[in-house]
Parts: structure tokens; C-alpha cells; sequence
């Protein structure tokens, strides 16, 4: 029987995952702050409400499939999934280590409860088209495909490659989710490459489009419902959030985008979190 | 082992195909035979044989458009899903184009993709150097995971590709696009990995992929003349190589040619260099594209101008047996 959060259990869950991030980054000494953070209310919406899955079981046949294509972002894929119960928080610590599953980018075959490997960006949706098609050939097109996708990712032009066949075959069990946090590691996206009209691009090329506050849960489940009532065509989700979401030194910062926190810039980010940016007494130190 | 080939390997009349059309044989039977073979294509199904398996299959059968890299991943997704996917394009464009995207999706995500490169070598030849596919067998046979094979014509094309249609790995098949003499029968054996001798001898191994083959059995019949007896061992498999076959010839006769339709450089003849140096350096010379692009013109005319062909193979033979002295 499927658990039921109430929506304050899974936004301190989200925080926890957050804490879990900041001390990985930290540990590892490489990596990405400020996506991952950010990412952490979808990726709690998703992993404790959303997705059909089983962690005891990962490779379930009837579980929902979720694709991280922008693989830089996973440290918050690992938390969630620690949290989740595929695998013991402890072995968060590992990442980025010699010998460890948790590799700096997804490897499928490492990990238990990881669909793709990805990294290289811009093939997600393509790995996630050809999955909806073997869905459809195996009858069981019931099973849904979450596909995260970077913003700044979609400069790549394999995207708009699987973007166009994903509406030719009407592969509406795919939900694509674009982390629109506005940057990547060279600026901001609109100065980098502008991605606007962005809403107007993906409805040209045949998709259902929703926006939402990428940092609110609730807001995350319920597009999540409302995309899966599209029968017609695929959705897309642009989830515009917050990059570095929790951390202020972090927030809004692009410089973030690449690098993990020091000790003592862990330590501050920790102490913001568990305060809500100094707002509340912490419950634990 | 006798390997049943035609009976005159030299006649003016040798019978020829298209290896895209053994190609498009042996998908449909591994379709029957395999019910999660399916096959896309990017814009070229007729162009590059798998139309018979489109029309005998429509459901199974998937058109992405011009768009290589896209072509490769979604065959990566639908491995995930159980399926056995043959993905064809002409080679220049896959794996030309969509290295990474094979790198990545495919080989470090293990996923038993069959990429299959049509036009391959100097085959496109009035097209000119951007659609000659010749650093193919360089670039797939430097990718962990990834089997490259290299037939020698649509008959062994054929054995190849429903061999590949239960086989549990990525690989890699390219073919020739222009007719090709059938040296093969039905019954000469082929097996994934295995290197053939295709004519004994003691004086010269001449190691040959694909066409080649037949250009070096060809040489072959002349070094007889010439009164040197070469052995031919033909490389269908260019990776994984099939060492013992190869060391086993050389020890033998002491001195080697390699002849490939693809650039010498990191194809049959990089692979064989690597082998040998490592295991039992002999003089060698390596026949092959040299460096350079291809050219628009005949394909006779191509190989006889960038040195691929049998006169070349024997020249090569003449220089190794003397250094070998």
C-alpha cells in the first residue's frame, strides 16, 4: 500500500534531502550546487507521491520510469533515492569516490533504481522516446516516463531531435519536467543562448504545456496529474525554480552552477537550512 | 575447415549484390525468428536495406527523420524496454556523426543496440569524400563494449546480421553500398568473433576485411604465380579480434599484409599492428586508405587510385617476404 505525505511532511523531507546534498558536495570536494538544490521539491514530489516504484524492488515491471538528462544534477537523484529506501543515506558520502556507486554522473548499471546514464547532455528525451515505443509495443503504455531536463540543456539540438518525434508517435506517457532555473555554467541561460519563447517553442513542436513554481510540491503533484490527462500528445512541465533554492549565498547565483560548498560554507548553507534562512529556531543542530 | 567458397573466385562472371539487400534478408528472418527485433531508420530505409523489414514488420519499425543522434538513443531506449533495435543510417552520418551519443547511451549504458552503417569505405563514390564512411572501424573499435563487423559480401552479410539479432551486445555492421562479388556460400561458416582462413599458405599471411577479402584472395592467386603462397585470413570480426586464428597464420609464415576498405589508421590494420607488436612483431605493411579523403568518381577507379585493390596487396606481399629475409 502506497504511502500518503501530507504536504509539510514532504517539504521537510525536501529539506532534509537539501542538508543530504550540501554535505555530499562537500565530502566530495567536486560537483554541482546549485541544480540539485533546486531540483529537490520535484524530486520529492516525484519519488514520494508521483512515481509508481518500489525501492525494495527496482527493476518492478510495472514501475514508472524516471530519466534524469541532465546526469550533472543527480547528487539530488542519489539523496532522494537514499531517503526513498533504495539504498542507505551512509553511502551518500561515497559520491564522486573510487570504487563507489554513486558515480559523478549516473551510470545505469552501478545502481540499482537508475534507468539511463546520461551526462553528456541532451538524450534523455531520445532514450525516453525509444522507452515510450517499447512500451507501446509491449502493451503496457499505463507505465509512465518523467524525463528532468536542464534548461540550459536544451541548447542542445538533440533535444528538439526527440522533442519532434516524441509528438510524431503522440508518446503521451512521456512527461518531460524542465528544470527552468534561468542558468547554466557560463551565465544566465537568456545571455548564454536565449531559450525564450520557450512555453511557445515546445507548443509549436506539438506539445502540452504547463508552468508552475518549481519549488512548490504541491503545485509539482498536481501538474503531474494534470499531464497525465493529456491523452493526445506528450507534456511538458517547465518547473521554474529556484537554483541553489534554500542556501542564500547560493540562490539566484550562477557562479553556483559547478562547484560544491567548502566547510565552512557547508556549515552556513546547513545552518540556513535548518533555520529556513534564519526564520525558525532549528530543531537540531 | 573447409569455408565452401564459389568455386572460381576469379571469374569475370562472378556473380554480385548489394550487401544492403543480405543485410535486408537477414533482418526479416531475425525478425520472424526474434519477436523483439525492431529497426529505425533516419530518412534512408530503402537506401540502406531495411525496408523489407518495415513492410514485413510495419509495427516494428520506427522513422525518426534525418536525425542521427537522435536515431542511436532512441535505439538505446528501446533496448531498455526489451527490445532488440536495429538502427541503419549511412555510415558517414552513424556513427559519423553521433559518436557520443553511442558512447553514452549505448556502450556505457550496455544496451545490445545493432548500429548499421551503409555506404561504407569508398562504395559512395561519385559522392564524393563527405559521404565515403572511412574512419568507421577506428572509431567504433575504440569503444569498450562496442564488436565491429566487417563482411565481405551480402551472403556473409546476411549470416551476420540474424547472427546479431540474439546477440546480447552493442555492435557495429557495415556494409558496402554498391554490388559486390558473392565469394561466399550458404554453407561457408560465419560466426561472430571468428576468423577465417580463406586460402592456405606458408609464405605471406595477407589479413583482409570486408571486401578486401576478395581483392586479397585475388592477390593471392597472382603471388602464386609470382611463386609466393600466400595464406588469406579473412576479418570479418575486427573486434573482438580473433587473436589465435591471426597469431597461429603469422608464426607461420613470418610476415604479414593487412588490406581494409577504411583508413589504416586505426582500422584493420591499427588492430593487427597492435597485435602483433605486442605478441610477435613481423615486417608488415598495411593496405588501406593512407591518411587522406576519398574523391568522387567510379569505384573501380577510387580503388585503383588510393591503392586499394590487388595489385596493391601483391606489391605489399613482394616487400614484406623480402624484408622478412
Amino acid at each position: 500500500m502506497k504511502q500518503v505525505y501530507s504536504v509539510e511532511q514532504l517539504e521537510r523531507k525536501a529539506n532534509d534531502i537539501r542538508e543530504d546534498i550540501i554535505r555530499m558536495l562537500e565530502h566530495a570536494g567536486s560537483g554541482h550546487s546549485a541544480g540539485p538544490l533546486g531540483l529537490a521539491d520535484i524530486f520529492t514530489a516525484l519519488y514520494f507521491d508521483v512515481l509508481k516504484h518500489d525501492p525494495k524492488n527496482p527493476d518492478w515491471e510495472e514501475r514508472d520510469i524516471l530519466v534524469l538528462s541532465n546526469g550533472h544534477c543527480v547528487p539530488v537523484l542519489y539523496a532522494t533515492m537514499a531517503h526513498a529506501g533504495y539504498f542507505e543515506r551512509k553511502e551518500l558520502l561515497t559520491l564522486r569516490k573510487f570504487g563507489s556507486r554513486l558515480q559523478g554522473h549516473p551510470e545505469r548499471e552501478r545502481l540499482p533504481g537508475l534507468e539511463a546514464t546520461s551526462g553528456p547532455l541532451g538524450t534523455g528525451l531520445s532514450q525516453a522516446a525509444g522507452m515510450a515505443l517499447g512500451l507501446r509495443l509491449n502493451q503496457q503504455q499505463h507505465r509512465w516516463i518523467y524525463v528532468v531536463t536542464g534548461d540550459g540543456e536544451l541548447d542542445e539540438g538533440n533535444n528538439w531531435e526527440a522533442i519532434m518525434l516524441c509528438a510524431k508517435y503522440k508518446l503521451s506517457n512521456i512527461i518531460a519536467i524542465v528544470d527552468r532555473n534561468n542558468i547554466q555554467i557560463d551565465g544566465p541561460t537568456e545571455t548564454v543562448m536565449p531559450l525564450e519563447d520557450l512555453r511557445n517553442k515546445w507548443e509549436a513542436f506539438g506539445w502540452h504545456v504547463i508552468e508552475i513554481d518549481g519549488n512548490n510540491i504541491e503545485a509539482v503533484i498536481d501538474a503531474c496529474a494534470m499531464a497525465r490527462a493529456v491523452v493526445e500528445k506528450p507534456s511538458v512541465i517547465i518547473a521554474h525554480d529556484v537554483p541553489g533554492k534554500g542556501v542564500d549565498f547560493m540562490e539566484y547565483d550562477f557562479h553556483w552552477h559547478g562547484v560544491p560548498p567548502n566547510h565552512e560554507q557547508a556549515m552556513t548553507a546547513l545552518h540556513e537550512l535548518r533555520t529556513l534562512q534564519g526564520k525558525i529556531q532549528s530543531e537540531h543542530e | 575447415m573447409d569455408v565452401h567458397l564459389v568455386q572460381d573466385i576469379t571469374a569475370k562472371t562472378i556473380a554480385t549484390e548489394a550487401m544492403k539487400k543480405g543485410y535486408g534478408r537477414g533482418l526479416v528472418e531475425a525478425g520472424k525468428r526474434y519477436d523483439n527485433v525492431v529497426a529505425a531508420s533516419s530518412d534512408v530505409v530503402g537506401s540502406t536495406g531495411t525496408d523489407a523489414f518495415a513492410q514485413a514488420f510495419p509495427e516494428r519499425f520506427f522513422e525518426v527523420g534525418i536525425a542521427e543522434q537522435n536515431l542511436v538513443a532512441v535505439g538505446s531506449g528501446l533496448a531498455a524496454m526489451g527490445k532488440m533495435p536495429f538502427v541503419a543510417a549511412y555510415g558517414a552520418f552513424s556513427p559519423g556523426r553521433n559518436w557520443e551519443q553511442i558512447k553514452t547511451t549505448i556502450c556505457i549504458n550496455n544496451r545490445p543496440v545493432k548500429l548499421v552503417g551503409t555506404h561504407v569505405g569508398l562504395s559512395d563514390a561519385p559522392d564524393g569524400a563527405t559521404h565515403q564512411m572511412l574512419e568507421d572501424i577506428a572509431l567504433m573499435r575504440v569503444l569498450a563494449n562496442m564488436t565491429v563487423i566487417a563482411p565481405v559480401d551480402s551472403l556473409e552479410a546476411e549470416k551476420a546480421t540474424l547472427a546479431l539479432g540474439n546477440y546480447p551486445k552493442p555492435a557495429y555492421l557495415r556494409v558496402a553500398r554498391d554490388d559486390t562479388p558473392i565469394i561466399t556460400t550458404e554453407k561457408t561458416p560465419f560466426k561472430i568473433g571468428q576468423a577465417y582462413v580463406y586460402d592456405k599458405g606458408s609464405d605471406v599471411t595477407i589479413i583482409a576485411t570486408g571486401r578486401m577479402t576478395y581483392q586479397a584472395l585475388l592477390a593471392a592467386e597472382k603471388l602464386y604465380k609470382d611463386g609466393i603462397d600466400a595464406e588469406v585470413v579473412h576479418v570479418p570480426t575486427v573486434k573482438p579480434l580473433d587473436a589465435e586464428t591471426i597469431l597461429k597464420s603469422v608464426r607461420k609464415t613470418g610476415c604479414v599484409v593487412t588490406a581494409e576498405e577504411s583508413q589504416i589508421a586505426g582500422g584493420l590494420g591499427g588492430a593487427i599492428a597492435e597485435l602483433l607488436a605486442e605478441n610477435h612483431p613481423v615486417p608488415m605493411k598495411r593496405i588501406g586508405m593512407q591518411d587522406r579523403f576519398g574523391e568522387s568518381g567510379e569505384p573501380k577507379e577510387l580503388f585503383e587510385y588510393f591503392g586499394l585493390d590487388a595489385k596493391h596487396i601483391r606489391l605489399a606481399a613482394h616487400h614484406v617476404v623480402e624484408k622478412r629475409k
